[in-house]
């Protein structure tokens, strides 16, 4: 067991220095163009060019650059933080044809620590502070989803598989089909045009993000929707998902032996059946929470909620190199997290693999 | 099994009960069990019909008499710049640009199918000789690939779909390998999805090439290549066949997720996912805008997921769902 975490960690951390590779291969190497041209104001000097770059470090090679990415990223920018906002403050300033140095700029600068990702091109704040007010409106959105899908999913998948052949089976399934065959930015859309245009429910169920801290009602009214939608899919996947592996499990010499046994039947298809087909549905769902946490993309879009899949379809919009990086890299964490808490779980639920 | 059986009967010859028994060829026998799944037939003729749609796209868009891109804002549009709805002229409504919303659906179900089908194309062509090297070869080769589809699989594919489009989507990427446009989108969720293809055709690989008629080959003097393209693919057509057409809905919903976030194909080309993002600003007094091109799109991933599993039940009679 103790071999396996240890092999289970440097595999995870490996899938993090390969993702943060890549990242910075598509995101630093692969755009053409100088990003730091669009930071030397609206009539840019070679010299102003180049001191641009040396500020945000692009003059150096590119394994350089990876080295200095990742030492921040691991390390925090905590020291080297001043150094990097106080010279952006003069060349913002630049811009508006007035060269001067305001050494009290780098005063005002938050959010420099652990894990260090930089500064937006864009907002010239630094990127870890928006993910730190944005995270939370993202994970509500996850936590609800996961909840509403995890639930419906695996009892409409466990009612399909016992039912079979009926009726309930019939109607399930086509719930599922046409859960993964809808598009969510179509569902999201139809749920607001029902919901806010067509019923009088427009001042309840709104579009935007409220604070569960400052109205725990309001937090719940504006989410019920959004959560609804993208649940709406996953749910469909669990549904199939768990029918399959229930009658696959259902057909295995262990029921028969626990029927055998007389067993009563709640208990077989519960403790015996149920438990050995959640295995996969664990694995699925740890690795589809972590990629939420950047992959709500088109929720966040259509319900208007500001979070980490929102800022980076904006940062990718306006080819902020950073922002965009940083999402990637949270979501990256995120996977290798939730994979170790998987094997986890695993380990809990399937009893040959404490024992292997 | 048992549900075939009469149906085959009946396509005998009745007045001869005593005619020897004729074997089925193994087509004949998917082709008996697939005409017994009417959902999955239903799905075959409507995807047949959009491709005929999307072909004959030109050709409707004479016979109505507006271009893609005309514009009839004087027509469609009031005074105040909102889009008129469905009437005699324009069957679907205008968009607020006073654009035709039915051309503009049936232009989309080429951007649709073209991305859904070239993209599919090209992810089981590297999926299926990866998961075939992968599960032929073992050892090293396969931990290297398999590590890397685990990899692939694990990363936010939407949010670097984003940042290689947003990266290239001006003046391209690569040396101008990569063109901005459709070839861009095209590029991207084939890279995204060979994935799948090869995890299954390396699954499949692993059982077949212990299977005796293999070792039957090799002592022939079959070399590696010969028994991985001669002998091993063609057991594996059933199971690419059926995960392929699982991927084509789920690659046109790609596409749509990328136009909708302005993203995908160029604003000018009518798809179906960048008229629903037209929708967003003005589908509370415009419903049209939103309903015609989400109805087109749910019915051709729907038809395309219909087949799908048609297909899998009728290829693999084991299963028993």
């Amino acid at each position: 067991m103790g071999r396996y975490v240890i092999r289970r960690l440097l595999w995870t951390v490996l899938v993090v220095l390969v993702v943060t590779l890549l990242t910075f291969v598509v995101f630093y190497v692969m755009p053409p163009g100088n990003p730091s041209v669009r930071f030397a104001g609206k009539q840019p000097t070679p010299e102003l060019i180049a001191q641009v770059e040396k500020q945000l470090g692009l003059d150096r090679s590119l394994p350089e650059q990876y080295a200095h990415f990742l030492r921040r990223l691991f390390l925090g920018d905590g020291t080297e933080c001043p150094l990097v906002y106080r010279p952006l403050c003069s060349i913002e300033s630049v811009e508006n044809f007035v060269v001067l140095d305001t050494g009290g700029c780098a005063t005002g600068v938050s959010g420099c620590g652990w894990p260090g990702l930089g500064m937006s091109f864009d907002s010239r704040t630094a990127v870890r502070q928006e993910l730190i007010e944005r995270t939370p409106r993202t994970l509500s959105l996850i936590f609800g989803a996961a909840v509403i899908w995890l639930v419906v999913g695996v009892s409409i998948g466990v009612i399909s598989a016992l039912k079979r052949r009926t009726i309930w089976d019939r109607l399930a399934m086509g719930f599922a089909l046409f859960g993964i065959s809808a598009p969510v930015f179509w569902l999201g859309l139809v749920a607001l045009w029902i919901f806010t245009v067509k019923l009088p429910f427009s001042d309840s169920l709104g579009t935007g993000y409220v604070e569960f801290g400052n109205d725990p009602v309001g937090w719940f009214t504006h989410l019920i929707l959004p959560w609804t939608v993208l649940a709406l899919l996953y749910a469909a996947f669990y549904a199939r998902m768990t029918r399959g592996n229930l009658i696959d499990t259902m057909g295995e010499d262990y029921i028969r032996t626990a029927r055998a046994k007389g067993l009563p039947e709640r208990r077989v298809i519960f403790k015996h059946g149920l438990r050995a087909s959640l295995t996969p549905i664990v694995t699925m769902f740890g690795l589809d929470v972590a990629l939420l946490v950047g992959g709500a993309v088109i929720t966040e879009t259509v319900f208007n909620i500001q979070g980490l899949g929102n800022y980076a379809v904006q940062s990718a919009v306006s080819a902020d190199l950073p922002a965009m990086t940083g999402v990637v890299v949270i979501v990256a964490f995120a996977v290798a997290f939730m994979n170790l808490v998987v094997d986890i779980v695993y380990a809990y639920l399937d009893p040959r693999v404490r024992y292997s | 099994m048992a549900t075939v059986a009469p149906e085959i009967h009946e396509a005998g010859p009745p007045a001869e009960p005593e005619t020897d028994v004729v074997g089925l060829s193994p087509r004949q026998l998917f082709w008996a069990r697939f005409k017994q799944d009417k959902a999955a037939v239903a799905g075959l003729v409507i995807i047949i019909v959009l491709i005929v749609l999307a072909l004959a796209a030109p050709l409707i868009a004479k016979l109505v008499g507006h271009g893609p891109n005309d514009l009839f804002q004087r027509e469609m549009t009031d005074s105040f710049g909102v889009p008129k709805g469905p009437n005699a002229d324009f069957w679907f409504g205008a968009d607020q640009a006073g654009r035709d919303v039915f051309v503009r659906a049936i232009y989309g179900a080429r951007t649709s199918l073209i991305v859904g089908l070239v993209a599919t194309g090209i992810a089981v062509f590297f999926g299926t000789i990866v998961g075939i090297l992968a599960g032929y070869f073992g050892g090293k080769i396969d931990t290297a690939i398999s590590r890397t589809i685990d990899v692939v699989l694990s990363m936010p594919i939407l949010l670097f779909a984003i940042g290689i489009v947003a990266a290239c989507g001006t003046t391209g990427c690569l040396n101008g390998l990569i063109e901005p446009g459709l070839t861009l989108v095209i590029f991207v969720i084939a890279l995204f999805s060979w994935p799948y293809i090869a995890r299954i055709v390396r699954g499949n690989t692993l059982s077949i090439r212990e299977k005796e008629f293999i070792e039957a080959s090799r002592s022939l003097g079959a070399g590696n290549t010969r028994i991985m393209f001669r002998e091993v693919l063609p057991n594996l057509v059933a199971p690419i066949v059926v995960y392929s057409t699982l991927l084509i809905p789920t690659n046109i919903l790609f596409e749509a997720a990328l136009s909708f976030l302005g993203l995908g194909v160029p604003q000018r080309t009518p798809s179906w996912g960048g008229m629903l993002s037209d929708a967003t600003q003005y589908f509370r007094f415009a419903w049209w805008l939103m309903f015609f091109p989400g109805i087109f799109l749910i019915l051709t991933t729907l038809s395309f997921n219909l087949l799908g599993d048609g297909l899998r039940d009728a290829l693999d009679p084991r299963s028993n769902r």
